[in-house]
Parts: structure tokens; C-alpha cells; sequence
């Protein structure tokens, strides 16, 4: 092989050592897209394509069975003047503002109990979580059984104390709280979630703190919270969310059970209940869609605003946010 | 950086993903997702149930009468969410078994069919059913539904409570309202705070048309078209309805102790004495039949403010969807399933099943008028029991007198609409009045809107 062969080789060879990692890398780029493709076909077939279908559908009177006619923004007109749109948006917005601190609060004790508890900790923390397990239907019915005015557990639990308890399930003032009370009843998912943040936390940072004499509250204010704010925050969007979209529970205790199918209580009657109501029962899909889009704006503008004021309080690691 | 793997593990890696990637389209894409899951020869019903002898028997009879089809019987309740699905996808069952006071609804949605070539063509005489029956399952005279139950409202008292009470059972009378109410209160127990016994449970409400005739008006004009929900007696048969559960303890009380009752089991609120009187459907007399035998039960019929009988009458209904694989078989299962001969075969073998159990056969009203007499003539005999006989021979003799919340085109949304403003009054959110205004400015607009083809 003469000098000038071994030149051309080896011109040739770097070229393709040069050229084969930037080839790789697009086959790497196609590989990753044909792994997330299921994602992405099915958000665009079962996400994406509902919500254009309902935002067209927001502007007929599609009652489900026969043709869609065009009502222009009559739909939208009617959000305004319905009297259920604003009692079940206040429903919700009243349960929301009542939930999601209490089973943050909750959520948090529990964490920081488990954190404590050493080798029983596996064992605790598969018992607070087995009742997210338990499907929300169950948890409606249990609803109406627990907190009975006259029979029920919570009741008695409290008349053991000389407490005589309100009537839960029927007095509109006591609904919600009855709700949110068994809504804390799958708090364990969020435990679950903060115990990992809490297990994050450097340990030299309350060593420090304690070097310099600071107490329980102030380590937790001033170590522990800014360092699992940023969960903090997930967990306020993400229960946010949760709860403006309840259904289950209320639907099952108040307006689908064969122990509620004449009974219902407007103050149960939370906005995806009412939403429900219009498109499968009173066959208003084109009304109903208007409503869905309605709930989609909340709950965006609620997220928007948590994230602005999230800027004080969440600590992000190096600052990134 | 690692070396990049083989030309033909790189092929492969980029075949698995797209493999992957198409997997949910192959889901999806072959045929979509059936609620009802028919093969061709598969004939699929939606809302019924196979709970006793009565149930199996006439499927056994409609199989026989379907030969070529295989019947899939869908069990469980008539789910709105899952039969509204169905039809807008254009996967329908075949039949469907739904509350008759839908019908009218559906019907003006176009979601079922009307059955008057069904009816001609298989020579159905519907004159065989209760004439109410018929109409509750009909919209602007044509028949929607062919009955397929027929529920008739009885007093039913426990006679213990009565008696201890100082009260003969057979001076009891619901048309004098003064007395009704004199006598709720003295049924009533309370304890410690708490209602521990119900004196007279108005069953509202979903009783509430009961109340509303009693009082001399109607829910509804007789066309369909009109609510008549803010009408001056109807607001007085609320208020004073109301006014039964407030002499109680209130609302709260009230629906508390009744959620707490075993209604289906043995500890029922008769055989523990938690009641003392109340409305209810005749087919609780037959579960009590099995739950209590020994009771010390009785039965009148619920008057009107005129004294004459008034009895409330509903049931359920067999209906074609639209879109029915096979509207033909769709029409002989009805008529197979609601016939006088399918009936009476059905009664047999129920009170066969009942008697060899050891339980009293308190007879079948089925909402076909001819097989209930054969039924009462030929099926039924006196069980010794002189409680659950009186109550069998009652009820057959009111089955023949009754009146229907006239059927409409707004279905549920009517139903709805004086059912919540009963809850908003219980309550106490609002007052009769209020709560009835309301109701008839929700009812009628749903009507309008439902009558203008827009509901």
C-alpha cells in the first residue's frame, strides 16, 4: 500500500469516525421519538382531539344522538345567566379553599411522623397508602354510612366526647366540610410524596442549625420548608387541580346512589357534577362543553396566579426555576 | 462517547418503536371500543335484571322465540351515561329495559324508536296492558315502551306501632291532613336528641306527585307540554308535606334515620318498629314477604283530600334504540318478553321457587292487565298469612285505578326540576314558594326547548 493510500485511508476513516456519531445521534433522536410516540399518539387521539372536538362542540347545541346545529355563543351567553354555574363554582371553589391546605397540612405531619418512625416506616407508609387504593365510589357510599347525623361512626366518635354532631349529610352548611373530611381519606399518595422531599434534605443543614442553637420550629421554617418547597408547590397545583375537577364522592353520596336517586343537595353540587348532568343526563353536549371550557380558563388562571406567587416561597436547588 | 451498535440492532430499534407507536392505533383502530361487544348473531338488552325466577323464565321465553340470535343479557341498572354513549356512537343494544318516566325524553332526543309498525306488524294489542302504563311509556301518542312492570303506591302500616299508639289501623285515612298530622306526631319517638322512630314518612321526594294529586293537581298538563309546578295546590301539598318532616325533628333528623334503616334485610324498619307508617311501592310488600314473614303489616290504600283512592303508578318499559342491531328480533323479544303467555309461564315458576323456599307467593303485578288476572285467578292463592293476603288482594284491586306524571319530552330535566326544588325546600335553602318558582321556570324552559327539537 503506498503512502498515498494509507493518506486517502486514513482521510477516509476520520471522516467516518467523524461523521458516524452526528448519523447516531439522528438515529438516536428517531429512536426516542418512536419510544415516546405511544405518548404522543395518545394524548393527540385521547387528549388533544377531545378538547378541539368540545371546543367546536361549545359552540352547537349537539344533544349527543341527532345532528349539531350552530348557536354561536349562545352556549357561553347562557354560562353567565345560569344560576347552577355559579352555586357549583362556588361549591367547588369553597371545597378547593378548605381541602387542599388542610390535606397539605396533614399530608406534611404525616410525612414528618414517618420520617421519625425508623424501621416501621415501610409498614406505615403501605397502610397510608392502601386506601388511595380504594376506589372513589367505595369512599362516596362510606361517605354516607361515616358521617350519618344519626348512626354514623363520626358521630358517635364524637358524642363519646359530649359533642352531639351536626347532620352531615343533609344540612347544607356541614356538607362540605363532611366532604373534605372524606376527601383526607387518600391523603396518602401526597405523604408518600413529601417523605421522599423530606428525605432529601441535607442533614448538614439541620447540624448547622442546631450548631447554632436554632429550635424545632425555626429548623423546619427556616431548613426544611425552603428545601421541599419546590414539592410543596407540585403537590398546591397538583391538589388544586384535583379538587376543582371532584366528582366522584359528591356524585355517588348525593346524586347517583340508589341510597341518594331523589335526594340531592345543592351544596354538594360541584361544578364537573353539574357539568355531568348537562351532558349525560340532560343531553346538553354543546352546553356542556361550553361549561368544560369555562372550568379549563379556572383552573388555568388559578395555576397562573399560584405560579406568580410561588416565586416567593419556592426555593429551587442552584436557583434554577 | 460509546460506539454506535450494529446497522441491523439499530433496524431493529427503530422497528420496535415504531411498532410501539402503532400499537395504540391498532387499538383503537379495529372497530373502537364496544359497550355492547356484538358479534352479528349476538343480541345484546341493556337494564335488566335476572334476579328471581320471574327474570329467567321469560328470557328462557324469548330465547325459545329467538332462535337464530344468541341473548346476551346485559345485568345491572339502566345506566343513562353508558345508553347515551351507545347510541351517539352508533353502538346501541338491541333492547333496552328503562324507566318508563325516560321514555319521553329519549324519545324526543330521537334516541329510540317508535314501536307503531312493530306493534302492527306482530299484532300486538295494546289493549292488553294498563291504559297508564301505555301512556307513560308513549310520547304525542305514539308508544315509545311496552310496559314491562307496574308499580302501584299502598300505605303500608305497622300495626304494632299503631296499636301500642293507641290507634286503630283501620281508622288511619290520608285525606284528612289535620288528623294525618296529629296522628305523625303521635307515632314519632325521639330519644336522646335523635328521631328514633319515623310516625309517617311522606316519601318525598320522590312521592311528591302522590301529594300533588291528593291535592287536587297535576305536575304537568296532560299534553306534556305545560308544567304546572308553581300551581297554588301544588305549593300547598308541599308545604304541608314539609311540614310532616318538620313535625319530626326536621330534615336532617329525619333522612339520617331513615338512611340508617335495613331496609332489605332482616332488622327492616318494620321488624324493629322504626316506623310507623308511610307510601311505598307494592313490591316491598313482596321483600317483606321474604325478609319478615311474621309481620304484623298493613295495607290501605293512600286517599285524596276528596277521600276517593288515589294510587301512583310507574314502572318500566322495553324499548328499541336507535341504531338497534336488529330492530326485527328487537320487536318479537318485546312482545315475546310482555306477553300474557310469557307472563303467566314466568308466574308459575316464580311461585314455584317462592313456595319450595318456604316464603309466601304475594303474587306479580306485571303491567300487562290481562296476565295480572290470570296471575291473581290462577297463580296466586291465599298464603294463610291474613297480613301479606290483605296486602296481595289490595293491590290487586287498586292496579286497575291510577294515574302517571304524564310523559314529556323533557324526561329527566322535568323529573329534576321538582325533585331538587323538594330538596332545596327540605333543606331549607328555600320556601315552597321560591323553590316551586324556580322549578317551573327551570321545567318549562326545558320543555320549550325539548318541543322546539332543541332539548
Amino acid at each position: 500500500m503506498t503512502t498515498t493510500q494509507h493518506a486517502r485511508l486514513g482521510d477516509s476513516t476520520r471522516r467516518r469516525s467523524a461523521k458516524v456519531p452526528g448519523r447516531w445521534r439522528r438515529h438516536e433522536t428517531w429512536a426516542a421519538y418512536g419510544f415516546i410516540s405511544p405518548w404522543i399518539v395518545g394524548f393527540l387521539v385521547f387528549t388533544a382531539g377531545p378538547m378541539i372536538a368540545s371546543f367546536v362542540l361549545s359552540f352547537t347545541d349537539y344533544d349527543g344522538i341527532g345532528a349539531s346545529h350552530s348557536v354561536g355563543l349562545d352556549n357561553y351567553r347562557h354560562l353567565f345567566q345560569d344560576p347552577a354555574v355559579a352555586k357549583s363554582l362556588a361549591n367547588t371553589l369553597l371545597f378547593t379553599v378548605m381541602r387542599v391546605p388542610l390535606s397539605m397540612a396533614l399530608a406534611l405531619l404525616l410525612a414528618m411522623l414517618l420520617l421519625r418512625v425508623g424501621r416501621a416506616s415501610g409498614f406505615f407508609r403501605t397502610l397510608f397508602y392502601l386506601p388511595v387504593m380504594t376506589p372513589s365510589v367505595a369512599v362516596g357510599i362510606l361517605f354516607l354510612l361515616l358521617f350519618n347525623g344519626n348512626v354514623g361512626l363520626i358521630n358517635h366518635v364524637l358524642g363519646l366526647f359530649g359533642v352531639q354532631g351536626p347532620a352531615w349529610t343533609t344540612d347544607s352548611l356541614w356538607i362540605k366540610p363532611g366532604l373534605v373530611l372524606t376527601s383526607l381519606w387518600s391523603v396518602g399518595s401526597t405523604v408518600i410524596i413529601y417523605l421522599a422531599a423530606l428525605k432529601n434534605v441535607p442533614k448538614d443543614l439541620y447540624e448547622a442549625a442546631e450548631l447554632d442553637g436554632v429550635g424545632r420550629w425555626n429548623s423546619f421554617r427556616h431548613v426544611t420548608f425552603p428545601q421541599i418547597s419546590g414539592t410543596l408547590f407540585f403537590t398546591l397545583i397538583v391538589n388544586t387541580i384535583a379538587s376543582l375537577q371532584t366528582f366522584t364522592e359528591a356524585y355517588t353520596a348525593f346524586f347517583g346512589s340508589s341510597n341518594s336517586q331523589t335526594y340531592s343537595n345543592d351544596a354538594a353540587l360541584f361544578y364537573v357534577v353539574y357539568l355531568f348532568q348537562q351532558a349525560f343526563q340532560y343531553m346538553h353536549m354543546g352546553y356542556a362543553s361550553a361549561l368544560a371550557w369555562l372550568l379549563f380558563l379556572v383552573v388555568l388562571l388559578i395555576t397562573v396566579i399560584q405560579a406568580k406567587v410561588s416565586k416567593r416561597f419556592v426555593y429551587y436547588e442552584g436557583d434554577q426555576r | 462517547m460509546a460506539a454506535p451498535p450494529p446497522r441491523r440492532t439499530r433496524r431493529r430499534t427503530t422497528a420496535l418503536a415504531s411498532a410501539l407507536a402503532l400499537f395504540p392505533l391498532l387499538l383503537t383502530g379495529c372497530g373502537g371500543v364496544s359497550v355492547t361487544g356484538s358479534a352479528p348473531d349476538t343480541f345484546t338488552t341493556m337494564g335488566y335484571g335476572m334476579g328471581d325466577a320471574l327474570a329467567t323464565d321469560r328470557i328462557d321465553t324469548a330465547k325459545a322465540a329467538l332462535p337464530s340470535l344468541h341473548i346476551n343479557v346485559t345485568e345491572g341498572a339502566f345506566d343513562q351515561q353508558q345508553f347515551l354513549s351507545a347510541v351517539a356512537a352508533g353502538d346501541p343494544p338491541d333492547v333496552v329495559h328503562m324507566d318508563r318516566s325516560l321514555i319521553g325524553g329519549y324519545a324526543a332526543q330521537g334516541a329510540l324508536l317508535p314501536l307503531t309498525s312493530c306493534l302492527s306488524q306482530a299484532h300486538v294489542d295494546t289493549g292488553d296492558f294498563y291504559k297508564t302504563a301505555i301512556d307513560e311509556g308513549s310520547l304525542n301518542g305514539a308508544v315509545y315502551a311496552l310496559p314491562d312492570s307496574y308499580d302501584s303506591r299502598l300505605l303500608l302500616m305497622d300495626d304494632t306501632v299503631l296499636r301500642n299508639a293507641g290507634v286503630r289501623p283501620s281508622s288511619v285515612n290520608t285525606s284528612d291532613w289535620t288528623s294525618l298530622k296529629s296522628l305523625t306526631k303521635k307515632l314519632q319517638r325521639q330519644q336522646g336528641g335523635k328521631l328514633t322512630r319515623i310516625g309517617f314518612d311522606p316519601k318525598i321526594p320522590e312521592f311528591f306527585p302522590l301529594w300533588a294529586k291528593a291535592n287536587g293537581a297535576d305536575l304537568i298538563s296532560a299534553d306534556g307540554r305545560m308544567a304546572h309546578l308553581n300551581d297554588p295546590r301544588v305549593v300547598e301539598a308541599l308545604t304541608y308535606a314539609v311540614s310532616l318532616v318538620n313535625e319530626q325533628g326536621g330534615w336532617g333528623k329525619f333522612k339520617s334515620l331513615r338512611d340508617s334503616f335495613d331496609t332489605f334485610g332482616a332488622k327492616n324498619q318494620f321488624a324493629r318498629d322504626q316506623v310507623g307508617m308511610y307510601p311505598m311501592e307494592d313490591w316491598y310488600v313482596n321483600a317483606l314477604a321474604g325478609l319478615s314473614p311474621h309481620l304484623d303489616l298493613g295495607t290501605q290504600t293512600f286517599k285524596a283530600r276528596d277521600g276517593k283512592p288515589l294510587n301512583w303508578t310507574s314502572g318500566y318499559g322495553w324499548a328499541i334504540p336507535k341504531g338497534s342491531p336488529h330492530p326485527e328480533a328487537a320487536c318479537t323479544f318485546i312482545k315475546t318478553m310482555t306477553a300474557t303467555k310469557t307472563w303467566v309461564h314466568a308466574a308459575r315458576a316464580k311461585a314455584a321457587q317462592v313456595r319450595k323456599a318456604g316464603g309466601p307467593y304475594t303474587g306479580d303485578v306485571t303491567g300487562n292487565a290481562v296476565a295480572d288476572r290470570i296471575i291473581e285467578r290462577d297463580v296466586w292463592k291465599p298464603t294463610g298469612n291474613a297480613a301479606y293476603d290483605k296486602a296481595t288482594r289490595m293491590l290487586y284491586s287498586v292496579s286497575n285505578k291510577g294515574f302517571i306524571v304524564t310523559s314529556n319530552a323533557a324526561g329527566t330535566e322535568f323529573k329534576d326540576a321538582w325533585q331538587n326544588a323538594i330538596n332545596r325546600v327540605l333543606s331549607g335553602e328555600q320556601t315552597p314558594q321560591q323553590a316551586l318558582d324556580q322549578a317551573q321556570h327551570e321545567a318549562q324552559s326545558a320543555l320549550d326547548l325539548a318541543n322546539e327539537g332543541r332539548g
